[in-house]
């Protein structure tokens, strides 16, 4: 079954069952992303891939990431206030990326793109920047698709954070697949190939993450 | 257990009336609540024993029963003693008070006059629950049944004509009579969102798949509000009951009542209600002999307050850490491990079973166009009758406030009531007459939420306020997505700064981004309205927040950094009360000299502006002014100034 549906505009047809973002995607249109990754499950944390849509004459804001298309959908990617969202999302973001004063990554150009002030609320952020903005790739890629389990998120709130289980992540030294998906670089420049130094469960536990 | 077993329709019939006979109709029954934490707290249980071991040393056991309930709702009073028939009210009732209250009015039928409830406003005294302001102006339908009820005896529940709606339902009605007849009612979801009921059941009914189920909210967490704990401590088979029925309609087989992990009192109920409801065949195979089955199972929660939104809650139903995923896909399609999921809260299941028996139409009878039926309030803050009030929805707030609230304790102006608990909003005076409406209440920018009601007076600073509620979220956000973690990150830490006098200019921009943001892009409701109580106060108190940032000056004199403590060297009589209670030594003078505070020692406790004698009120607060000078150690008092 296709559906048709309006992105920007323009005319798209796409199949039942895709997202927004897949949709898009497929007829060129770029949504920026900081948690989607293809081959994992819709997860919907950075927000970063929020659009309008209108359905039924109601508009409101959706993670296009989780969003089934709908005949006769009209969808925005780019609005004043989805602009707006994105940078502000971006600047909340930015000071636990920063690293000598620039944030890092996909990030870094994010914030170009919409504008983002990165020291906005740097004087605000009291808390040890992780360089983490817990898109869980990471965890999700080494369940869902390796399925070794060795990251996993701990932690409520402003206390969440992605380690490695020791035990578990033997496979890492020759795995790595995580290595390249990591937004803001974090796992490449901090692991040394030595996986959880520094960056597992027993740290956070001793309070050091 | 088959003994107990009822099988049909007459059998409950003739249950009912042998409990009735069993009890007889004479006897005076003397009702407490002891199974809720405000009763416990206040003595009680203490109270309830010395009923137990007086009434049998004076030989009345004959005469008396004694009914130990959960929630009565005046908690304000506790420990009440309600003795039925005639419903005479005792308030604050002491052990020691307890042989007098046999004597004089189970023995005789006269009065106690001590412990009758005076109204303080009025100085009436109100003999019975109706003469008694509180109570008059509620409708107590659903709330009003836990006076009569021990809950961990479901012979009570039957005796007040409990499960005739159940049966009622699963003998006169089809499932489809059942939704419809929910539907007519526009019962809307007491949970917060005030989704339409009967609609949520029919995509459950109608949704594909052949396991289904239905599901209690329980996990009730706004600091403040305990509707929910007190109806599932309270009357567990109420609820129970409107489950069953639902399950009926819905073709649901299974159900789960999620209770936090906190209310330990309405888990043990709840486990216990299940167990009687299994052994008379409420529950289990053949329900009354109807052959329909259902069974449910109780899940305790693990203390995190995200876990009452849909889809957290069924994650931790499902053994996961209790975390919203995303729900274009509607719970009520797919919900546990996929299968359609009716949640519904504690307050809406409890609402079925009286619609069932009432009929839609009465139930449209009572509340506005929109909002129907009557809504449970968990009255508190700066209100002289804190406590659980149900009311009809369009009441004003103001009714609700002052009529049974009592309006504001000490002679203090009202300044706002929060409603909807920290994803509500503050609603300040001149809307005080707004009815209590779901629709009305949003359009404020707040929510009726699942019905916590703080008051607040003058003496409340509305950036604290925000700062309190933003701060509360912050520490129950999963974490997840950006908007909520770091939106409440940032945000709590710039209400912060503000309360402490490092407000920066652009703060109140900032705010407004966040919050917007927030409102927009967050995943879950959690994020979502996180933000309305820096919203509304931001749209109502703007002032408050610019005092704070540009004068440096707490108008409400809350906020400590801001704050400093002054005693008026003219009004001074001496009298070493504050002197003697501050805890850090703060305050010089002596017998005789007036008393005068070292800045640097002062913590800003507030001890000693309490302390101060009303009729001296020497001790000032002083925000965004210079501090006067104080006296030269050693001035003495003017002893005349005092007469």
């Amino acid at each position: 079954m296709t559906v048709t549906l309006q992105i920007d505009g323009k005319e798209v047809k796409a199949r039942e069952g895709m997202t927004i973002l897949e949709a898009a995607k497929e007829a060129g249109v770029e949504i920026p992303k900081l948690c989607y990754h293809e081959k994992l499950k819709p997860y919907g944390a950075c927000r970063i891939c929020s659009v309008e849509v209108e359905r039924k004459g109601r508009a409101r804001i959706v993670a296009s990431c989780g969003y089934p298309v709908e005949q006769g959908l009209v969808v925005r990617t780019r609005s004043p206030r989805i602009d707006r969202i994105r940078k502000t999302l971006i600047e909340l973001i930015a000071p636990t990326t920063m690293v000598d004063g620039e944030v890092v990554g996909e990030i870094k150009k994010l914030a170009k793109e919409y504008g983002a002030n990165i020291h906005r609320f740097e004087s605000r952020f009291r808390a040890k920047p992780t360089r983490c903005i817990l898109c869980g790739q990471c965890v999700r890629y080494c369940d869902e698709v390796i399925g070794e389990h060795a990251i996993g998120f701990v932690g409520r709130g402003i206390e969440r954070r992605a380690v490695f289980f020791p035990e578990k992540a033997k496979a890492c030294l020759t795995c790595q697949a995580c290595f390249d998906l990591c937004p803001t670089g974090k796992i490449p420049s901090e692991t040394d190939f030595v996986v959880f130094d520094g960056f597992s469960i027993d740290d956070y536990l001793a309070g050091e993450l | 257990m088959t003994g107990k077993r009822i099988s049909s329709p007459e059998e409950l019939e003739q249950l009912r009336k042998r409990i009735l006979s069993k009890r007889g109709s004479n006897k005076l029954i003397v009702s407490i609540c002891t199974m809720s934490v405000c009763g416990q707290s206040r003595g009680s249980v203490d109270v309830c024993g010395r009923f137990k071991e007086e009434i049998r040393r004076v030989g009345l056991e004959d005469k008396v029963d004694i009914k130990e309930t959960g929630c009565q709702g005046f908690c304000e009073r506790e420990p009440v003693v309600i003795i039925f028939p005639e419903g005479i009210y005792y308030v604050n009732v002491k052990p020691d008070d307890v042989p007098e209250i046999i004597s004089t009015t189970l023995a005789k039928g006269k009065l106690v006059e001590r412990l009758l409830y005076t109204d303080p406003v009025t100085g009436e005294k109100g003999a019975k629950e109706s003469d008694i302001p509180f109570y008059k102006n509620q409708m107590r339908i659903v709330f009003g049944n836990n006076r009569h009820i021990n809950p961990t005896d479901i012979n009570d529940y039957i005796a007040l004509g409990g499960y005739s709606a159940l049966s009622k339902a699963l003998f006169q009605m089809t499932p489809e009579q059942v939704l419809e007849e929910i539907k007519k009612s526009n019962l809307r979801g007491r949970g917060g969102g005030g989704f339409p009921t009967g609609i949520k059941w029919e995509t459950t009914k109608n949704a594909p798949g052949k396991r289904k189920y239905v599901i209690v909210n329980c996990d009730e967490g706004d600091p403040g509000a305990y509707m929910d704990r007190s109806l599932m401590e309270g009357n567990p088979h109420a609820i129970l009951e409107g489950l069953i029925i639902g399950a009926y309609a819905m073709g649901s087989h299974e159900g789960f009542i999620y209770v936090r992990q906190e209310y330990p009192i309405a888990y043990e109920n709840t486990i216990q209600a299940i167990k009687q409801a299994e052994e008379y065949g409420f529950l289990g195979e053949n329900v009354l002999g109807s052959g329909f089955d259902f069974e449910v199972d109780v899940h305790c929660g693990a203390g995190a307050f995200v876990s009452g939104e849909s889809t957290a809650l069924m994650s931790a139903i499902e053994g996961k850490v209790g975390e919203p995923k995303m729900k274009y896909i509607h719970t009520a399609v797919s919900g546990i491990k996929g299968n359609p999921s009716c949640l519904n809260n504690v307050e809406t299941w409890a609402n079925v079973p009286l619609i069932i028996n009432k009929g839609a139409g009465w139930f449209n009878s009572i509340g506005t166009d929109r909002s129907k039926g009557t809504k449970i309030f968990s009255l508190v803050g700066k209100v002289n009758n804190t406590g659980l009030v149900e009311v009809p929805m369009g009441m004003t707030l103001r009714r609700l406030i002052y009529d049974i609230g009592g309006g504001i304790p000490n002679g203090k102006k009202f300044k706002a009531v929060q409603t909807g608990g920290p994803s509500g909003g503050v609603i300040p005076e001149q809307y005080l007459d707004t009815p209590i409406d779901f629709d009305e209440l949003t359009k404020l920018g707040s929510m009726m939420g699942s019905g916590g009601m703080v008051v607040m007076d003058e003496n409340t600073c509305m950036v604290d306020t925000a700062r309190y509620f933003v701060s509360f979220c912050c520490e129950e956000s999963c974490g997840k997505c950006i908007p909520c973690r770091e939106g409440l990150r940032t945000l709590r830490e710039i209400l912060t700064d503000i309360c402490e006098g490092k407000g920066q200019e652009g703060d109140i921009e900032a705010i407004e981004d966040i919050a917007k943001a927030m409102q927009d892009a967050s995943l879950c409701a959690l994020g979502t309205t996180a933000a309305n109580p820096a919203f509304t106060t931001l749209k109502y108190f703007r002032e408050e927040y610019e005092a704070h940032i540009k004068e440096k000056r707490c108008p409400a004199k809350v906020c400590k950094a801001l704050t400093s403590y002054y005693i008026d060297p003219e009004k001074c009589t001496a009298c070493m009360i504050c002197f003697k209670n501050c805890p850090t030594e703060a305050i010089h003078g002596g017998k005789g000299i007036i008393h005068w505070i070292e800045q640097e020692k002062c913590i800003k406790c507030n001890t000693c502006f309490e302390v101060c004698p009303p009729r001296f009120s020497a001790v000032r607060r002083i925000s965004g002014e210079p501090l006067p000078l104080t006296p030269a150690p050693g001035t003495k008092v003017i002893r005349e100034k005092r007469r």
